[in-house]
């Protein structure tokens, strides 16, 4: 199938007094009509700049170095500003961990979706606005006949982010970036957001691609899962192969730091050291200092995505021409 | 266990006062306004081990640590550590040293301005513990043991990442030598990779250095790997305290199970959780009788009038649980076999 | 990264080092503002004449015009005024008393504002309530309307010997006085913020004193919007002097500054003998404008926000 989303060799740099950081550096993937792309890493791995760059909205003075991004099979990385406007909420929809940033504190919320709805979608006031209760009943809200003519204020958290969620799918995009929805939330209110969204993804049919730290929302929400480590993808797969037979020895890492709900363990599996800032990546791949798979060829050259079976990984290890080692030892270790 | 409680806290309350400044209060004709942050918990907590409390955001956890270490005075009810009341035990220095806190966020609770060596010391310094050369060798012997480089003292917190700076709190939080650590979320501003560093120095250094924690998460995974017993926290009150492991194969009130529940997890069993409905009410105006009535499946009218005490749970009585629901067998009795989620690594 | 140890070279690595040299006009007031201090300090070495050394004076010499024109005279550069002096070496001295008053003004204003601000914002409740507000009343009035008020109290409380031998500091007074609620203001603002991180909660838990925590924990975070003020009040301060002098109750007459060469050559500006009023007019500017736009560039270098 064609997919609606490619990224293709995304490179984002940042002019500094120090010279140029390289924040996202080889960055591609693909996301197919439907699907729930999950992209997880830790802070300053890059995650949130790749949805950035996608709906046009880095932060200056980063700007796309090189690459491309096509929608439907048309590059975007090169719109204008203006032109990007139009693509943003018609065709991508966005929804970012703070719903205080994307409502206008001014106007009601359903003020806010049928302009949305409006514009997009050009129909005329009565319609928009039978719409917009639509969405507010649909992502949730009660009595939202009512609650339709509230200000963002007069909502709770968890409920504004329902109506950010529905300001995102109003105009009914083909994809949505979706950046650490739930981040804000807690745990229960988080759960319900989730669940939200993947029925929603699931039911219209909408391309989302979910940025997050969470694991575990990733493991409960996405189809496939790219892993991310200063701002290069290090592994992407299947998100059950990924979570349960990571094959890159930063998601093996990673999958094994995360404390088990099921029981009480003596030490932790734990990744020494912590990721390099993006002045000082180290030459060959970026997670060499803290491997226990480290070998020659990863101080060097910087390994390209490799076929694992199931995943890719960006890992001399599954390189033929590499000295072979398995990395199932240090799993349990 | 027999020995005596590093800490014992009794039918502890917290309000403040939220009310809007007077002038608008009289124009807009509205009262003063109580935040009831803490409403009456007790719980003591055994040299050595580690207490637990979780709850999601506003439910009075942090508040309880502030409260426990004299950053804030109760409005009601007593903390006394080792069995002396807390205002008169930090009246003293030697009591005052023997507690300390580390804190949730590693950007803000270093002195920007401050060399990192300054920052270790501050405590020596303040407690006349060493001077000199003796205070020197001491920094470096701590920026060691929290798997810092002596030489890390010159620097300043700005060039460390988060896992580094946190280590540079423990490390001065354990220049004093205390017995017993506050952790107010001392991980829940880390990455999973550096939260599993920072728990695993924490766990290493209560074995070493024989200390009591009270630990303060919304974490429940991260609850389970460190502590002996946890309470959980609604609305400022504890609604169950059981032994770690007790709470997590036989959780027995309605909102610790409705929260263990919703915890995404790794099995991707694709089940359809039913997810605890509404939102955690203000804590300006709570909900009468139980706290968790409006939410909670199995409310009935007694749940909406009076309020639950915490009492041991029919059928696990090591469980405490404030539950009328649970004290009337209304609850299903004791879970046979909560399905918790489990984790990649279990594979 | 290559770590730079001496206080010099952390200096020369800093990001506000680097904003400097990146802008041109802030080197160029920097610059100015340099030679209009070492002018104004080293006047006494560098000024061709002694304006107040009455034996150098001769009347013959009044009113000369500037070097450059017909009549003029090269040992008076700017032109001469009407008792003979030299107004380059009369500007000199003359900035140097500016000078003098505005650094002395902004630094009561400092002390007394950060003080003020810090007390206000760390305690809070009824202190914070009772200084703001005073803060605030004096807000209303405005600040050369003070400085009249202090000065003509003074003038009228004090024998007028013992005004004169004074009159200086009530000038500083008066200034810093109408300036402290600013400094005050932002200071309080900034220690709401810092007295409640973390770093000062650590301090509270071992039991540091209050003083202490607002001395060494609390007041190195609230200075950089103090610099940024002090060098905006700076130029403040030297126009409210300025003024102050211009209307003849400010510094004595036996000390001219700026103000009062301006005051001084106003009343000759329209018989022709522009350049007693214009030239210490233009230093004026000069001085003013070249601190303000340092003052300036600290405030976005320093607001970390619009990086």
């Amino acid at each position: 199938m064609e997919p609606l989303l490619e990224v293709r060799d995304l490179r984002v740099e940042f002019p500094t007094r120090r010279g140029i950081l390289t924040a996202l550096d080889g960055v591609s993937f693909s996301i197919a009509p439907g699907e729930v792309l999950g992209v997880v890493g830790e802070s300053g791995a890059g995650k949130s700049m790749t949805g950035a760059a996608i709906i046009g909205l880095l932060e200056p003075p980063g700007r796309i170095a090189g690459g491309q991004i096509l929608l439907n099979g048309k590059r975007i990385d090169n719109l204008r500003y203006d032109q990007m406007r139009r693509i943003r909420g018609r065709e991508i929809g966005a929804i970012f961990q703070d719903p205080l940033t994307t409502l206008n504190p001014l106007y009601t919320v359903g003020h806010q979706l049928m302009e949305t709805i409006q514009t997009h979608l050009g129909l005329d006031g009565a319609e928009a606005r039978r719409r917009a209760i639509g969405w507010l009943e649909m992502v949730g809200i009660p009595a939202a006949a009512q609650r339709v003519d509230s200000y963002p204020h007069e909502f709770s958290g968890g409920m504004r982010q329902r109506v950010v969620i529905a300001l995102a799918l109003c105009a009914e995009p083909k994809l949505i970036v979706a950046d650490e929805p739930t981040t804000a939330l807690d745990v229960s209110i988080q759960a319900q957001v989730i669940a939200l969204l993947k029925g929603l993804a699931r039911d219209k049919g909408t391309s989302m691609m979910l940025v997050t730290h969470d694991m575990g929302v990733i493991a409960e929400t996405a189809d496939r899962v790219a892993v991310m480590y200063a701002g290069r993808i290090a592994e992407i797969g299947p998100v059950r192969e990924v979570v349960k037979h990571p094959k890159h020895p930063y998601s093996v890492g990673l999958m094994a730091s995360i404390p088990p709900l099921d029981r009480k363990v003596d030490h932790l599996a734990q990744i020494d050291g912590s990721m390099p800032r993006l002045s000082a990546i180290p030459r060959g791949c970026a997670f060499n200092p803290r491997c226990p798979e480290v070998f020659a060829r990863c101080l060097v050259e910087r390994p390209v995505l490799l076929e694992t079976g199931a995943t890719r990984a960006a890992c001399w290890l599954y390189d033929e021409a590499s000295e072979k080692r398995a990395p199932e030892a240090m799993r349990h270790g | 266990m027999a020995e005596s409680p590093v800490l014992e806290v009794e039918d502890l309350v917290r309000y403040f006062d939220v009310s809007r400044p007077w002038l608008q209060r009289v124009l807009a004709g509205e009262g003063r306004r109580t935040l009831k942050a803490v409403d009456g918990i007790s719980f003591s907590i055994p040299k050595g081990t580690t207490l637990s409390l979780v709850g999601e955001s506003g439910c009075g956890k942090s508040t309880v640590a502030r409260l426990v270490v004299g950053l804030y005075r109760p409005t009601r009810g007593r903390v006394m550590f080792e069995g002396v009341e807390l205002e008169r035990a930090r009246a003293v220095a030697e009591q005052r040293r023997r507690m300390q806190m580390i804190f949730q966020d590693p950007y803000a609770s270093l002195n920007p301005r401050w060399r990192v060596k300054d920052i270790v010391a501050e405590p020596i310094r303040a407690f006349g513990l060493t001077t000199g050369a003796q205070q020197q060798d001491r920094v470096a012997q701590l920026l060691t043991q929290v798997g810092l480089s002596p030489l890390d003292g010159e620097k300043f917190p700005h060039e460390f990442s988060g896992g580094q700076r946190q280590r540079i709190s423990i490390a001065r939080a354990l220049s004093s030598n205390p017995d017993f650590l506050v952790c107010d979320e001392p991980t829940s501003a880390l990455d999973v990779s550096v939260q599993a560093q920072i728990l695993n120095l924490m766990k290493d250094l209560q074995v070493r250095l024989g200390l009591t924690y009270l630990f303060i998460s919304h974490n429940l995974a991260v609850v389970r790997q460190v502590s002996d017993r946890i309470g959980v926290m609604y609305l400022g009150r504890l609604v169950e305290l059981a032994p770690a492991e007790t709470l997590f194969t036989a959780p027995r009130h309605p909102y610790t199970r409705a929260l263990m529940e919703a915890i995404p997890d790794l099995e991707m069993t694709g089940r359809q959780r039913i997810p605890v409905g509404g939102e955690v009410p203000s804590p300006i105006s709570p909900p009468s009788g139980c706290p968790f009535h409006p939410r909670c499946p199995l409310a009935n009218d007694r749940c909406k009038a009076e309020r639950p005490g915490l009492i041991p749970a029919r059928g696990t009585e090591q469980s405490l649980t404030a539950c009328h629901a649970v004290e009337e067998g209304r609850d299903g009795g004791v879970p046979a076999a909560q399905r918790i989620g489990t984790t990649a690594t279990a594979l | 990264m290559a770590a730079t140890s001496s206080a010099l070279g952390r200096m020369l690595d800093s990001d506000l080092w680097w904003s400097f040299k990146r802008s041109p006009i802030t080197v160029a007031s920097a610059v100015v503002a340099l030679i209009c201090v070492l002018g104004a300090v080293l006047a006494p070495l560098l000024a061709p004449h002694d304006p107040f050394d009455v034996a150098t004076l001769n009347l013959i010499d009044a009113f000369k015009p500037p070097a450059w024109a017909a009549e003029g005279d090269a040992t008076y550069p700017l032109g001469s005024d009407d008792q003979g002096r030299d107004v380059l070496s009369a500007i000199m001295y003359g900035a140097r008393v500016s000078l003098l008053v505005g650094v002395c003004a902004v630094a009561f204003s400092l002390v007394v504002g950060v003080a003020v601000g810090l007390l206000a914002g760390y305690a809070g409740g009824a202190v914070d309530g009772l200084l703001m507000r005073i803060a605030d009343i004096q807000l209303t009035f405005p600040s050369i309307l003070i400085a009249l008020l202090v000065d003509g109290v003074a003038r009228a409380a004090l024998p007028p010997a013992v005004h004169d031998r004074i009159a200086l500091f009530v000038v500083i007074f008066a200034i810093g006085i109408s300036a402290w609620p600013q400094f005050a203001r932002t200071v309080r603002g900034s220690t709401l913020v810092e007295r409640n991180k973390e770093y000062v909660l650590a301090a509270r838990v071992i039991g540091i004193s209050q003083l202490r925590i607002m001395l060494t924990h609390v007041l190195p975070n609230v200075l950089g919007p103090v610099l940024v003020i002090a060098t905006l009040g700076l130029s403040n301060a030297i126009i409210s002097e300025a003024t102050l002098s211009y209307l003849g109750v400010g510094v004595p007459q036996t000390q001219p500054s700026l103000g009062t060469l301006i005051r001084i050559g106003n009343d000759f500006l329209f018989s022709g003998e522009w350049w007693i009023a214009i030239f210490p007019g233009i230093a004026l500017i000069v001085m003013v404008l070249s601190v303000n736009l340092l003052g300036d560039w600290l405030r976005d270098a320093l607001n970390p926000r619009l990086r």
